[in-house]
């Protein structure tokens, strides 16, 4: 009895240890978003979002570096989206699960997602800079410095590398929910395989890919790391007009400012704006994810 | 409904075309697979873009070592054997002129130089002129090779007369910080992850887990930003230490940012614990923290072990946190509250005013070789060993 009292003590406290760590965690999340909605809301106005900064980044808008973030993300779901969905649709449709290819790809794309995000960029500046873009100007432009140097396009190309297992992981998961027996149907009526998947699966499973993009975007929007040393620039009185260009972004924009700007106090608010602008832009695109994917998994236990 | 919509366009589309067919032939013969271009290229191609991200791992391997390598191999060819001649004359000169070059012959010995310059000279005439090739040539190489030296030391001045690359206190100020926000995250992320595998109703997990995920979609630079402007200042109210940006700081900012790993993988871990060995334990009596703690936890151990792995691996690679809030001051004390500098950051903080293939330019990315293998053990031991450690526990084998 008395045994079984001091149990039921125990449990309790043990339950409340790990209730209370999971309250807590929860705890920074609201902390975070509150003190970052607070510093920000009063910074938000359609001037902040539509002008360019003035007076040595002392006053003004973001708008290049919305407009930057936006181009890059666009470039970066142009490249890595359909060759994530073919990789999936391999992964799926043409690969058998035991064999060494298909082991060796999932382990590749699992081992691409862990990489660090600085690993990237230097990947980028090594290869897309250093490889491709000299080689590039020294066979067109006869040695002209024009690709062999930092701008959107590598940038682009670096973050959708990095972005890549996102969208495999989504697209897979979403061509697994089309039932076996549609697949089978449709190759039963004499479809080809590369029919069945055009026009049976990959319709079926478009939300996914959908999805797929979006964690895809809201990732890319926030590292910031990959594009350091590949296209990223501090301030430019310009929006960036042809790929050799660069760009600003909102996550350096915040970086820069917090760390390096000569009167942080000063700018303080414009800080707090951007961040909260970056940090409502992910939300928004990871909740339309979350519910998308909601979705897919309502479809699929049916 | 879905399938049927299928189903009538399926049919429509095929009747079309065997109508057409049986126009051309009159009669089809099914038992033969007919031989399609258009299938054989699309499995083709997509095979071939499947192969992807194999491909971009190991050019990754290769160009990140690749900018590296002129530390290692930094003899550049010899021009002619004529230069060996010249070389073994103006040998001797050399060995006078400055302390730099009496580092020359073997970079691991750096008490007897003068003895295992001799060496080199009467041994391996070409290795010499490939040597005294760089000393008339210039900088380039005598760099390197005093940079190599370096890079056990303890100091990292990569900008100054005589630059050290002293890898050492970069290494430890990253185990240090990620020691801290290890031990932050991973009992929280654990412990909460039980509560929602075990104790929450469903309800309560419906709040906990995308809450949870929504903190995975943090970006770091919000994090990082966060660290800085509030996380510092409030730390530094509670602990009253001096510098004001700290390896605690940035363990504690880097924590929160590992914390939706470790917890979506362990939840994943606990949740595929078979329900069977759950009833069998609430059957035999034990109570419901009992079974959580002695029948659940234990089972599926080495996927947790593989979170918490996986929360390491974040963490020993995040830049952008380290970068706004660590401080980024190269030291080596074992004090949490001072400032650190970790390897990520200093690719991040350094890489864009190096001159390109300067040997700082060369250092930075040995470091991000250094980090890309550790992520890539990391990866693949979550991965292999873990796996086969779970399978055969949950299976009983």
């Amino acid at each position: 009895m008395i045994k079984s009292f001091k149990n039921n003590i125990k449990g309790i406290l043990i339950e409340g240890l790990t209730l209370s760590s999971a309250l807590l965690i929860i705890a920074i999340v609201v902390v975070m978003f509150t003190v970052i909605f607070i510093g920000g809301k009063d910074q938000i106005s359609w001037e902040f979002l539509t002008s360019f900064p003035e007076d040595g980044m002392t006053k003004g808008g973001i708008f290049p570096a919305i407009y930057g973030t936006a181009l890059l993300v666009i470039l970066m779901s142009v490249a890595a989206v359909p060759f994530g969905t073919i990789t999936a649709i391999y992964l799926t449709e043409y690969a058998r699960e035991e064999s060494i290819i298909a082991k060796s790809i999932r382990f590749a794309v699992r081992t691409l997602a862990v990489i660090p995000s600085i690993i990237y960029g230097l990947f980028g500046l090594g290869f897309f800079i250093k490889f491709v873009g000299t080689s590039m100007d020294n066979a067109f432009l006869g040695g002209q410095l024009k690709w062999g140097q930092p701008n959107i396009l590598w940038a682009s190309l670096t973050m959708s590398l990095l972005t890549l297992p996102v969208v495999i992981v989504s697209v897979e998961e979403a061509l697994k929910t089309v039932p076996r027996d549609l697949r089978a149907a449709s190759l039963a009526l004499g479809a080809t395989k590369w029919q069945t998947i055009w026009k049976v699966v990959i319709p079926g499973s478009i939300s996914g890919i959908l999805t797929g993009t979006i964690l895809a975007v809201s990732r890319a929007a926030g590292e910031v790391a990959p594009i350091l040393f590949t296209g990223v620039a501090y301030y430019l009185a310009t929006l960036p007009g042809s790929l050799s260009d660069q760009f600003m972004v909102l996550g350096y924009h915040i970086y820069v400012m917090s760390t390096q700007s000569a009167n942080v106090d000063q700018t303080m608010p414009i800080q707090f704006g951007t961040t909260l602008v970056l940090l409502m832009l992910t939300f928004i695109l990871n909740f339309s994810a979350i519910i998308l994917r909601y979705r897919i998994r309502k479809k699929k236990t049916n | 409904m879905l399938p049927e919509y299928y189903f009538s366009i399926m049919t429509k589309k095929i009747k079309k075309r065997k109508k057409s067919d049986t126009s051309n032939s009159g009669l089809i013969d099914i038992t033969k697979k007919k031989f399609r271009w258009s299938d054989y290229l699309a499995e083709k191609i997509i095979k071939g873009v499947a192969f992807l991200s194999i491909t971009i791992i190991i050019l990754i391997f290769f160009f990140v070592f690749r900018e590296s390598m002129p530390i290692f191999s930094s003899a550049k060819p010899a021009e002619t054997t004529v230069a060996s001649q010249e070389v073994q004359e103006t040998y001797g000169e050399v060995t006078d002129q400055s302390d730099k070059q009496e580092t020359y012959g073997e970079v691991t010995d750096q008490t007897d130089v003068q003895e295992t310059y001799g060496d080199v000279v009467d041994t391996t005439a070409a290795n010499v002129a490939a040597e005294s090739y760089t000393v008339s040539a210039g900088s380039g190489h005598d760099d390197n090779q005093s940079a190599l030296k370096t890079l056990m030391s303890k100091e990292w001045y990569p900008v100054s007369e005589k630059p050290r690359f002293g890898l050492f206190s970069l290494i430890i100020g990253t185990f240090k910080i990620t020691l801290i926000s290890i031990l932050f995250a991973a009992p929280l992320a654990i412990l909460a992850a039980i509560y929602s595998a075990s104790f929450a109703g469903k309800r309560t997990k419906e709040i906990i887990k995308p809450t949870i995920e929504m903190l995975a979609g943090f970006p770091s630079v919000v994090i990082g930003f966060f660290a800085l402007m509030v996380l510092a200042t409030f730390l530094q109210e509670v602990f009253h230490y001096e510098t004001r940006l700290n390896s605690f700081v940035g363990g504690i900012a880097m924590g929160i940012a590992a914390i939706p790993i470790i917890f979506t993988i362990t939840e994943d871990a606990l949740t595929a614990v078979p329900k069977t060995f759950n009833e069998a334990s609430l059957a035999l009596g034990a109570s419901k923290w009992q079974t959580a703690f002695f029948v659940i936890l234990p089972a599926a151990t080495p996927g947790i072990f593989a979170a918490v792995l996986l929360g390491i691996g974040r963490v020993f690679g995040e830049t952008m946190i380290a970068l706004m809030a660590t401080g980024n001051a190269a030291q080596m004390g074992m004090n949490p509250f001072e400032s650190v500098r970790t390897l990520a950051a200093t690719i991040g903080a350094e890489m864009a005013e190096v001159v390109f293939g300067d040997t700082h330019y060369n250092v930075l990315f040995l470091i991000g070789s250094v980090l890309f293998i550790f992520t890539f053990v990391i990866n693949a031991i979550a991965e292999f060993y873990v796996k086969g450690k779970l399978m055969k526990r949950i299976q009983g084998k």
